[in-house]
């Protein structure tokens, strides 16, 4: 592999790796923050046990989400330098502003939450979380508008002078049509996450405290965290479905080809026909003559374009298209327009089928523990472990099918993704990075879950009326 | 004050954040297997120890990740030259960050002594390759890396053309081991200050000989790269980031805790600005006859710039503001009798 193959797999690596922990962090945020002030509103014990109990799963999350966060930026000007000098002047802003308006205000006020107990008055104490999600959402959001200027960019120019982009309009680059439906998009994603996690982690306790005959106050403070689990599953699919079908919409606009490649649709469907969509394929993704197993009539056009008769170009098309417009300039030429057509069309359809598959097992959860029943059967298990895995692999496939289908581009329409990588790095380099980034991460992954199930098995703990510590007494929480 | 201007000072606020505020808790990892002697309640000694960062670390961190945000946003060919540039050595630097970040976060979160005991061992060694290896980077900044022209568009910027082992040249490694000393030293004052019993009084014991190797260690560095690159100014910066320092240890010696972490901050601030004086108006000063990579070269248009501008100064003095409040919030002295017993095996506090 040479070093462009190599930067490559490490960026895909590490983002997938990191957004395995980043939407666990913004989902259970808001959802530890919630039983907190649940706690002060109803003096309910049960909320404020679970608070902790999730306030510890959530803070082993965290520091792993952390620390990729750190490769993450860093790997822009290792990686990628030719990239960063050619937009530096656009991306760098929005990562320099997530920094400083949000990994502050997430950092200092999680120390504050977790050494803050007896320490600071209550409702303040509380306060602290919210302020940890609003810090997970800004961050969210900063680094989305810097994903969508690479999707869709926009409030730039080219400065002849220099060669490179520089920015003509920051509030443009911040409310870009792709961003305003992306941030909703992913952010009601990882309440789908946040909530998947907490229904399962409740279900499971729940069945626990029956067979080993917990104490009732378990029983209904499990039962309450699983309902609550799947209400908000429910409530952000719903969110996550509106969305995608929003930018999906955006997308055809904007990058037809990402649309005809998650379809696969090689030919642009004759005047006045519309295009179908595939549920399932099993053969001729290559273009040709594709076996759908299943096919809903017009269902692309809709999709694409909110209407079912609406036009929905074909790759071989946009191809032709783009090779005219692009193929003779040094940054823009690339060998193929078109992105690798399995990865983009599978990805696609395991994304919602995880989102759908989500939802499904939140309404059942809401039927199944109504008036009080507990579903005991075994089959009920590996769903309880495939939920919040199903939800988390979901984002994966998501933003694999939202980047691979980008390519060849970086920054669509401006740069090709060969043209960014760093010409002073030698793939010895890459290679020794990304084996031990990898051998790392895989270790780290290892440890994190075997914590937080010890953490889960473990449960939440005793009650405990919580006091201000005196000066000469022991803290509330220390390391 | 022209904007390029403005921007490379304010990188130097963000270096002199992220080595003041992280160097005393990297001190303070270098200090547990150190200070936990003399006693039998090691284990205890050092939960107290890592209690006085325990609500900062975190924080102090995120002034490494602003100053990398800001360099990409403000000079995005010096982001792009120095982090492709030494690449395996941010490698280092990285794995050794989060090897500690997990040693800080976990450590307490089982309580067999296997599992304590590695996690340790992650913190210590990280906390002294990373400052070890910032201290090696912002050297060659200033001493000089070798470069090549390359064009882009019509503009020439410069680019690294080196290795590994061209980072690792005498200054720069006495620049490293200058700030592992200083950073060792500038822990035991925060933690003579933020400890009571005996933590405290080792602390002290340990600043003072930590303080005069920094002093030796920090006079040779500054005469070594001043002779280089030195600047009238530099060396009145240089000399008073000395003076603050014989300052620290004299208070430190005379029982004055609070003053003694003063003269450390002062001395390590001074230090990124007598840096900051060698450097300009270069962002990385080229080895030998190599081209120098200017500010002038490296910045963004004047619009990111000014956009950056207006959101640093609205928002630098909320964080701050909020910063200060956590140190009030946690402003107690810890003894090891305020350490909690561990809750069941398995369960732990947080």
């Amino acid at each position: 592999m040479d070093v462009l193959d190599l930067a490559r797999w490490q960026f895909a690596i590490t983002t997938v790796y990191h957004f395995f922990f980043v939407p666990i962090t913004i989902g259970l945020s808001a959802i530890v923050a919630w039983y907190h002030s649940r706690w002060i509103r109803t003096r309910d014990e049960s909320h404020l046990r679970m608070a902790k109990f999730l306030g510890k799963l959530f803070t082993i999350n965290f520091a792993l989400g952390l620390v990729t966060g750190i490769v993450q930026e860093f790997q822009f000007g290792m990686n990628w330098s030719t990239y960063s000098r050619f937009v530096g002047d656009i991306f760098g802003a929005p990562l320099a502003l997530e920094a400083l308006l949000a990994f502050f205000l997430e950092s200092t006020f999680l120390g504050l939450w977790i050494f803050g107990w007896g320490r600071i008055p209550e409702r303040l104490h509380a306060a602290c979380m919210w302020i940890v999600h609003i810090g997970t959402l800004l961050s969210a959001y900063f680094i989305l508008a810097a994903n969508s200027f690479m999707q869709h960019p926009v409030g730039y120019r080219i400065n002849p002078e220099t060669g490179r982009a520089e920015m003509a309009d920051f509030v443009a680059i911040l409310t870009n049509e792709v961003q305003l439906v992306a941030f909703p998009h992913v952010i009601t994603a990882c309440y789908l996450v946040g909530g998947a996690l907490v229904l399962a982690v409740g279900l499971h306790k729940l069945r626990q405290t029956v067979t080993k005959g917990g104490p009732d106050t378990d029983r209904r403070m499990y039962r309450h965290a699983a309902r609550l689990g799947a209400v908000v599953v429910l409530v952000s699919g719903l969110g996550v479905a509106i969305s995608g079908d929003l930018q999906g919409k955006v997308m055809t606009e904007v990058q037809p080809m990402k649309m005809a490649a998650a379809e696969a649709l090689y030919d642009t469907p004759p005047e006045g026909q519309c295009a179908p969509f595939s549920v399932l394929t099993v053969a001729g993704l290559g273009g040709e003559d594709p076996t759908h197993v299943i096919e809903i009539p017009c269902l692309l056009s809709f999709l694409g374009t909110g209407s079912f008769d609406g036009e929905v170009r074909g790759i071989a098309d946009l191809e032709a298209d783009y090779r005219a417009s692009f193929g003779d300039d040094e940054l823009t030429q690339a060998d193929t327009y078109v992105p690798p057509i399995a990865m983009t069309y599978w990805n696609f359809r395991l994304m919602m089928a995880t989102g759908f598959f989500a939802m499904a097992v939140g309404a059942w959860v809401l039927w199944a523990t109504r008036k009080d029943r507990v579903p005991m059967q075994r089959w009920v298990f590996p769903i309880i472990v495939l939920t919040p895995l199903a939800t988390v692999l979901g984002h994966s496939f998501g933003w694999i099918f939202t980047e691979v289908g980008r390519q060849p581009w970086v920054v669509f329409g401006e740069m090709a993704t060969h043209t960014a990588v760093s010409p002073s790095v030698g793939a010895s380099d890459v290679w020794t990075s990304m084996i031990v980034f990898t051998l790392l991460y895989g270790g780290l992954a290892v440890v994190e879950v075997r914590l937080l199930l010890s953490y889960i098995r473990a449960g939440a703990e005793p009650f405990e009326q919580p006091r201000l510590v005196e000066d000469d007494e022991p803290l509330e929480f220390a390391y | 004050m022209d904007l390029i201007t403005i921007w490379f000072v304010l990188l130097a606020v963000l270096w002199t954040g992220y080595l003041v505020t992280e160097g005393f808790d990297f001190g303070v990892g270098m200090l547990l297997p150190v200070l936990d002697k003399g006693g039998e309640q090691q284990e205890t000694r050092r939960r107290t120890m890592l209690t006085t960062i325990g609500p900062h670390w975190d924080g102090n961190e995120v002034w490494l990740l602003t100053a990398g945000g800001a360099t990409f946003a403000a000079f995005p060919h010096w982001y792009a030259t120095m982090f492709s540039g030494m690449y395996l050595a941010l490698l280092l630097l990285l794995v050794t960050l989060i090897l500690r970040n997990m040693g800080l976060e976990y450590r307490h979160k089982r309580h067999d002594r296997e599992w304590v005991r590695r996690w340790d061992l992650a913190i210590v060694a990280g906390s002294y390759i990373a400052p070890f290896v910032v201290g090696v980077a912002l050297t060659n900044l200033v001493a000089g890396l070798p470069m090549t022209e390359h064009t882009m568009g019509s503009t020439a910027y410069t680019e690294f053309d080196g290795t590994m082992l061209s980072l690792f040249t005498p200054v720069a490694v006495l620049g490293g081991l200058t700030v592992v000393a200083a950073c060792l030293t500038h822990g035991a004052h925060f933690l003579a200050l933020k400890t009571d019993g005996p933590i405290r009084q080792q602390a002290r014991s340990v600043a003072t000989r930590g303080g005069l190797v920094t002093a030796v260690l920090a006079v040779a560095l500054f005469v070594w790269l001043g002779a280089q690159r030195g600047t009238a100014v530099s060396w009145v910066v240089s000399g008073v980031a000395a003076v603050a320092l014989l300052a620290a240890i004299a208070a430190n010696a005379k029982g004055r805790e609070g003053w003694a972490f003063v003269g450390t901050s002062v001395t390590i601030g001074l230090t990124v600005v007598s840096y900051f004086v060698m450097l300009a108006p270069n962002a990385i000063n080229g080895r030998g006859d190599s081209p120098d990579l200017t500010l002038e070269a490296a910045a963004s248009s004047p619009m990111t710039l000014e956009i950056m501008t207006w959101a640093a100064v609205v928002f630098t003095p909320i964080m701050i503001g909020y910063t200060v409040w956590t140190y009030w919030v946690f402003r107690r002295r810890l003894r090891v009798e305020h350490m909690p017993e561990h809750e069941p095996a398995g369960a732990g506090a947080h």
